[in-house]
């Protein structure tokens, strides 16, 4: 439903972008027809009292397809194709030692909770990527958190997700 | 002169010592968004919403709106001192301010780039003020047709103003009433498009969407380009402020030609980047010093920066007075006037004078907090921009995480939200628009709601949106900018070729 293949999947060097661009844009149209068809199920024409749960969506859905099929189309056969490389090895190398860490990361604060994840999440960002000491890794990571700690559940009294295992369940926040 | 009666109240609503420091804490925390880069007027403001659940709606508001402005002020700082533009809108900035620096006027083009920004927002608010209780007097007679069709002319001038392909323009747009559409339908209590999923019967959260579309998307852009800040140093003197001042008079005509761009561009929804760009663009046309622009001319920092606050703050003239953002940004700040349990649109200014009078002056005094602060912070601001993008980006990382959890308490929406970020890197790569998405996530229930309620009473004839001459009129100007690619390039077959003329940019703020 979303295009999040289409940045992940090309490890080969030098796609060009109006490649990217068809896929996207049929991405776009699947889109679309999804949406059409799950409000013809719901009901998209005229009931007894008025219109059907999918009657606005319904043309929502239509409008999608234009525009994918559209898009697809001055993608493949435009005059204008943007044939320049839509990203090459190294700048995915870079957007992915990005992406693939914060991912990683989303899932332990679903473990660990959100302040213990990104304490350890900054200290091995910075160690890692940014070639730091541990020292200052671990000292940043904690102290930012330690101060986001007090600004959310001490100061304003939001709680923050705490994890399925809750470590920090002795502090009695 | 009741306008000039109810700013009074509004003054004095505003004017207690909270107040005053929300001001504040408001514009340090927008300059501080405004120059990171990943954070930006609308992700940092969508992030910093949940902290004001506990407020009341007027500090709130305040509050928010502050980081708004100070968002404006700081993209200007990043500009002029490292050559990179830390919000879209100052991107026309960098073509003078960063030449000035180089010439070791920092102080210079800073001070021309705050002021004029001042100036720009100053002239915004004025207009507000005297503009909105006549467009919300005048919003009250409109029915279920003719908010659907101002809401048609919304997204319509998007495809009409828009540069670029206009199916991408209408992908984003039908992108976000697709996502709008999820959920609880409101009308029938049916549960529509969540495919059996239990957690998408909530809908998604535009906030969700602002902050992964425009927060981890911008991190993730800017991780490809790899940045590495190198800037010149700015500190700012009084004497550089004075001199700087005793110069700025000159271009009494830039400045107004500016404020008036970025008022209309503002007003509908171009946004505050389109208006730097367009008001730069002028202003070399126009300009006696018009082909030295790019060469640090104080002229052209005045242009793009008064344009781009004007442009910014007139945005929220469409939101307060009809319940239609005219940004991103507007947008998120009417999510939190939904969330605080006031309904936006011409009854505000009815039933909540307090709310939007003290909102109205606080306008006035948060451009001048800014100014204060930006004038006598840019040193402190400028040192973190030195601190190593690999300690910022994390942290980035994790107040995004932060945010989008604390909007609904849900861990789903952390997971939605990095979808986002994916989404946002490759439209904005693939120069789809960002903001007809969310404008359209914002406004998709209401629009819904006033094109069934319109449909019910004509029993399904669209003939409804011309039933009388006010609605008629403004249907008829939406289909003609919906449909205006189009007649363009017929035009452009029938005249002859005009030269080109300068770029302009997609709404992105």
């Amino acid at each position: 439903m979303e295009p999040i293949d289409t940045s992940g999947s090309q490890p080969r060097r030098g796609v060009p972008t109006h490649v990217v661009e068809a896929v996207v844009a049929f991405v776009v149209l699947i889109m679309g027809v999804v949406v059409a068809q799950g409000s013809w199920k719901l009901g998209s024409g005229w009931t007894t009292d008025g219109p059907g749960a999918g009657y606005f969506p319904f043309y929502i859905g239509l409008i999608l397809c234009i525009a994918g099929a559209g898009t697809m189309y001055q993608a493949l056969f435009g005059k204008k194709k943007n044939t320049a490389i839509f990203v090459d090895s190294e700048q995915l190398r870079r957007v992915l030692s990005m992406l693939v860490p914060a991912l990683v990361y989303v899932l332990a604060v679903q473990l660990l909770g959100l302040y213990i994840a990104s304490a350890v999440y900054i200290a091995l960002f910075m160690v890692v990527l940014g070639k730091y000491s541990p020292l200052r890794g671990v000292s940043v990571g904690v102290l930012a958190m330690a101060l986001f700690f007090l600004m959310f559940e001490v100061w304003f009294k939001v709680p923050l997700f705490k994890g399925m295992f809750d470590p920090l369940r002795f502090l009695g926040y | 002169m009741n306008e000039l009666n109810a700013l009074f109240h509004g003054f004095s609503v505003v004017l207690t010592p909270m107040n005053l420091l929300l001001m504040f804490v408001g514009i340090t925390l927008g300059v501080l968004i405004g120059v990171l880069p990943g954070l930006g007027g609308a992700n940092g403001v969508a992030i910093l919403l949940p902290l004001t659940f506990t407020m009341s709606p007027t500090s709130a508001i305040i509050m928010l709106s502050c980081i708004y402005w100070g968002a404006l002020f700081g993209g200007a700082i990043t500009s002029i001192l490292f050559n990179i533009p830390g919000e879209p809108w100052s991107v026309a900035t960098t073509f003078d301010g960063y030449p000035m620096a180089q010439d070791g006027r920092a102080g210079a083009a800073l001070t021309t780039a705050f002021t004029s920004s001042f100036i720009g927002a100053l002239a915004a608010v004025v207009m507000i003020t005297f503009l909105a209780p006549l467009v919300a007097k005048f919003a009250l007679k409109f029915g279920p047709p003719e908010y659907f069709s101002v809401y048609l002319l919304t997204f319509c001038s998007f495809v009409g103003m828009g540069k670029g392909s206009p199916f991408k323009i209408l992908a984003s747009m039908a992108i976000g009433f697709a996502l709008a559409a999820v959920g609880i339908d409101t009308v029938t209590g049916q549960l529509r498009l969540t495919f059996g999923i239990h957690e998408l019967m909530r809908g998604f959260d535009f906030l969700i969407a602002v902050i992964g579309l425009f927060g981890i998307g911008e991190i993730l852009l800017s991780m490809e380009e790899k940045l590495a800040f190198s800037g010149k140093t700015g500190a700012i003197n009084p004497r550089v402020v004075l001199d700087t001042w005793k110069q700025l008079p000159k271009y009494w005509v830039t400045s107004v030609r500016s404020a008036l761009v970025g008022i209309w561009m503002g007003i509908t929804p171009g946004g505050a980047t389109p208006a730097s760009f367009m008001s730069y663009g002028l202003a070399k046309k126009m300009s006696r010093s018009g082909p030295k622009f790019g060469t640090g001319e104080m002229e052209g920092v005045v242009a793009p920066e008064t344009a781009a606050h004007a442009a910014g703050t007139s945005a929220l003239l469409p939101m307060l007075a009809l319940g239609i953002p005219g940004s991103p940004t507007a947008a998120v700040l009417l999510g939190g006037l939904l969330i605080w349990g006031l309904q936006p649109g011409p009854l505000l200014f009815v039933e909540q004078k307090d709310f939007v009078w003290g909102l109205i002056a606080s306008m006035y005094l948060g451009n001048l907090a800014g100014l204060i602060v930006v004038l006598t912070t840019v040193p402190l601001f400028a040192s973190i921009l030195r601190i190593p993008f690999s300690i910022i980006a994390p942290v980035i990382v994790v107040i995004c995480a932060i945010g989008a959890y604390t909007v609904h308490n849900a861990m789903l929406d952390v997971w939605f939200m990095m979808l986002f970020g994916v989404v946002g890197y490759v439209f904005k790569k693939l120069d789809y628009p960002l903001a007809p998405l969310v404008l359209a996530l914002v406004l998709g229930d209401k629009a819904e709601d006033s094109f069934r309620q319109a449909m019910l009473v004509s029993q399904g004839q669209i003939s409804i949106l011309w039933s009388n001459p006010l609605v008629g009129t403004i249907s008829t100007l939406a289909v003609v900018l919906l449909l205006w690619p189009l007649l363009s390039r017929l035009l452009a077959k029938v005249r002859q070729p005009k030269p080109k003329q300068f770029a302009e940019e997609q709404p992105v703020d």
